[in-house]
């Protein structure tokens, strides 16, 4: 049963735009899907590392406006007359570029704040998310600022000369996102359930003794930041080529909020909590739509996350983990070697 | 030079304003070990209050001032009574989910009942300008300045001059010493917390007729108190006092002569310097209270 879900679940999501037409659903699912991405890039901090990263929106916003102005080319003077002009490159080219980016910026945080911890390593995120977006919007010259950059290209993949395809349209889009999905999930999988994961939940758990049995702190924290952030970055670039538009908008805190709620709500430090985390707040806006106002799902939202916090602390996946163990009367460990059946 | 000791006045003006945000969230952080993000609502709050009273209601100015301080005081021993007390004993990051969580609730009420257009509170205080010599100052932001400063004062005198402060100074040391001395902890953290959240209302209230009030306004208000608290140390009044003006400096200063669309940038900038080389904060040789 355990074995089979898995493929049973990629089947159904593979099968999905065979059987449901209605493009307003398959737009819910392509968004519901990216956000989910950049849930389970947060997770590998937060859940892993137990390192609350407030500015996560960071990452997928430089991801986006990376690939987008890759892909579309800018005209840019800098200090002292300097002048760059950058010819566009395809759209795949700049999905990568962005994922670097991204990586990079991961990097540099992750360097910068684990020297700082807890309440500090918060607000170093925050302040981070804040600084790019007040960029987005004040350099005008490089990201159009408010206007907002448009005309973004689809992705075009293939192999030149043989076989391309652009990627118009929901279907397309949605099987890309699918893709990008499945690879970061499969990276996050082995990452925390190899030698590194186990080093990285030691810190978590017990940060003295681990660091007193020769694991390197510094070292696996920055992994851990930079490949989150490669993964956001990845989602940022999925979102820039499907929307076409982005906007400094895209760099909000609620965002950030939101990724948060769908990790803490589907189970942090572990591997399926984000993405029951995903679809369960994908989906909820769609049906809350047109009984409640915006403000009435936000303070929903917040309501929801207080109440998780307070009568379900481990999130979802563990509780219905502990719920079916329970039932069938067995007591062995949990098979997902990553569950870490921590504290909150 | 004229500009410039325009530019020096604008920021002593606004620093006031700034170290009262800063001091009720360093307060809180250092006494109860919470990041409240809920500390932008009740600035917001405050807002509204004095848009209520005075606009609305049509009461006077400044003891819509003084409401609106109370009722944030009000405010904040609620969000204690209800949520935080529950939460005693648990981790920063739990605690900081709920204050998110209660942070959304909060703005999008404030939205919901007052809607996104922004609000305009009238003050009484005349409309032209105090000018000496070349520098010229409007009488409202002079007006807030001295209330502000006059908080400041106050809060000092509280927690240096009074029993509850020195409960409160003993707790910020060492929470289970003061508690076996018959300190109330719970006492102290609903204290706290409301003395925090009163002079984040207060501050709103003073700046609603300055700027505009809308649902949204905490938000960028929120981030600059932690910048200041950041800036002074984490639970060192003296240093979110300082810290206030160092912003408020930095920014009138960067407005002035960098360009005034990276103004917001200057207090986020400020930090990751600051954590970067000096993470305790500028004066971390006092890391206590008082």
């Amino acid at each position: 049963m355990r074995r089979t879900l898995p493929y049973l679940w990629v089947g159904f999501l593979l099968s999905v735009p065979l059987w449901l037409h209605d493009q307003y659903f398959l737009h819910i699912l392509i968004t519901t899907g990216i956000f989910t991405i950049t849930a389970m890039s947060l997770n590998l901090l937060l859940g892993f590392t137990g390192q609350l990263s407030l500015g996560h929106v960071a990452f997928f916003g430089v991801g986006a406006y990376t690939s987008a102005l890759a892909s579309l080319g800018f005209d840019v003077h800098i200090f002292g007359g300097f002048r760059i002009v950058h010819q566009p490159w395809p759209a795949v080219t700049g999905f990568a570029v962005g994922i670097l980016v991204a990586g990079l910026c991961g990097y540099a945080i992750g360097k910068l704040s684990f020297k700082v911890r807890e309440a500090y390593f918060v607000i170093v995120t925050i302040s981070f998310a804040e600084v790019v977006r007040l960029v987005a919007l004040n350099w005008v010259e490089l990201t159009q600022g408010p206007l907002a950059l448009n005309n973004i290209p689809p992705f075009t993949i293939g192999f030149p000369g043989l076989w391309e395809q652009t990627l118009w349209g929901k279907v397309p889009n949605y099987y890309a996102v699918l893709a990008v999905g499945a690879v970061a999930h499969i990276l996050i999988r082995r990452l925390v359930l190899s030698r590194i994961g186990r080093a990285m939940v030691a810190l978590k758990e017990n940060e003295p003794l681990a660091t007193s049995l020769g694991i390197d702190v510094t070292r696996f924290l920055v992994l851990a930041a930079v490949v989150s952030a490669g993964i956001a970055g990845a989602a940022g670039g999925l979102y820039a080529h499907y929307i076409r538009i982005i906007d400094p908008d895209i760099f909000l805190f609620i965002y950030t909020v939101t990724m948060v709620i769908m990790v803490v709500t589907g189970g942090k430090g572990t591997l399926a909590g984000p993405l029951v985390g995903g679809i369960i707040f994908g989906i909820l806006p769609v049906m809350l739509r047109p009984m409640a106002t915006p403000e009435a799902q936000w303070i929903i939202y917040g309501v929801f996350m207080i109440l998780i916090v307070f009568f379900l602390p481990r999130g979802i996946v563990p509780a219905v983990q502990d719920w079916w163990q329970s039932k069938m009367g067995v007591t062995q460990a949990p098979v997902d070697g990553a569950r870490t059946g921590g504290r909150l | 030079m004229d500009q410039l000791s325009q530019h020096i006045v604008n920021a002593l003006m606004l620093g006031g304003t700034y170290a009262l945000l800063g001091i009720g969230l360093t307060l809180i952080f250092g006494i109860m070990r919470v990041v409240n993000f809920t500390h932008g609502e009740l600035y917001s709050f405050g807002g509204y209050m004095i848009f209520l009273f005075t606009s609305v209601l049509g009461l006077n100015f400044y003891a819509a001032l003084i409401v609106a301080l109370v009722l944030g005081i009000l405010l904040g021993a609620v969000i204690e009574l209800v949520l935080l007390r529950r939460l005693r004993g648990a981790d920063i990051d739990t605690t900081m989910l709920v204050m998110i969580g209660c942070w959304m609730v909060l703005q999008n009420t404030e939205q919901m009942i007052w809607g996104g257009v922004a609000k305009a509170v009238v003050s009484p205080l005349p409309e032209e300008p105090l000018v000496l010599g070349s520098v010229s100052v409007a009488w409202l932001r002079v007006f807030v300045f001295v209330v502000a400063a006059l908080l400041i004062l106050a809060t000092y005198a509280l927690i240096h001059w009074t029993k509850l402060g020195k409960a409160m100074r003993a707790t910020f040391q060492d929470r289970d010493t003061a508690s076996l001395m018959g300190v109330n902890i719970n006492a102290i953290n609903t204290a706290t917390f409301a003395l925090g959240s009163g002079l984040a209302s207060a501050a709103g209230a003073l700046l609603g007729p300055v700027y505009l009030v809308t649902p949204t306004m905490g938000n960028l208000a929120a981030l600059k108190a932690f910048a200041i608290v950041i800036l002074g140390g984490l639970g060192n009044i003296q240093g979110a006092t300082v810290g206030g003006f160092i912003l408020a400096f930095a920014e009138e200063m960067g407005a002035g002569y960098i360009s005034s669309g990276y103004r917001d940038a200057m207090g986020f900038l400020m930090i990751i310097v600051v954590l970067l080389f000096k993470p305790t904060g500028l004066f971390a040789r006092a890391e206590r209270i008082g």
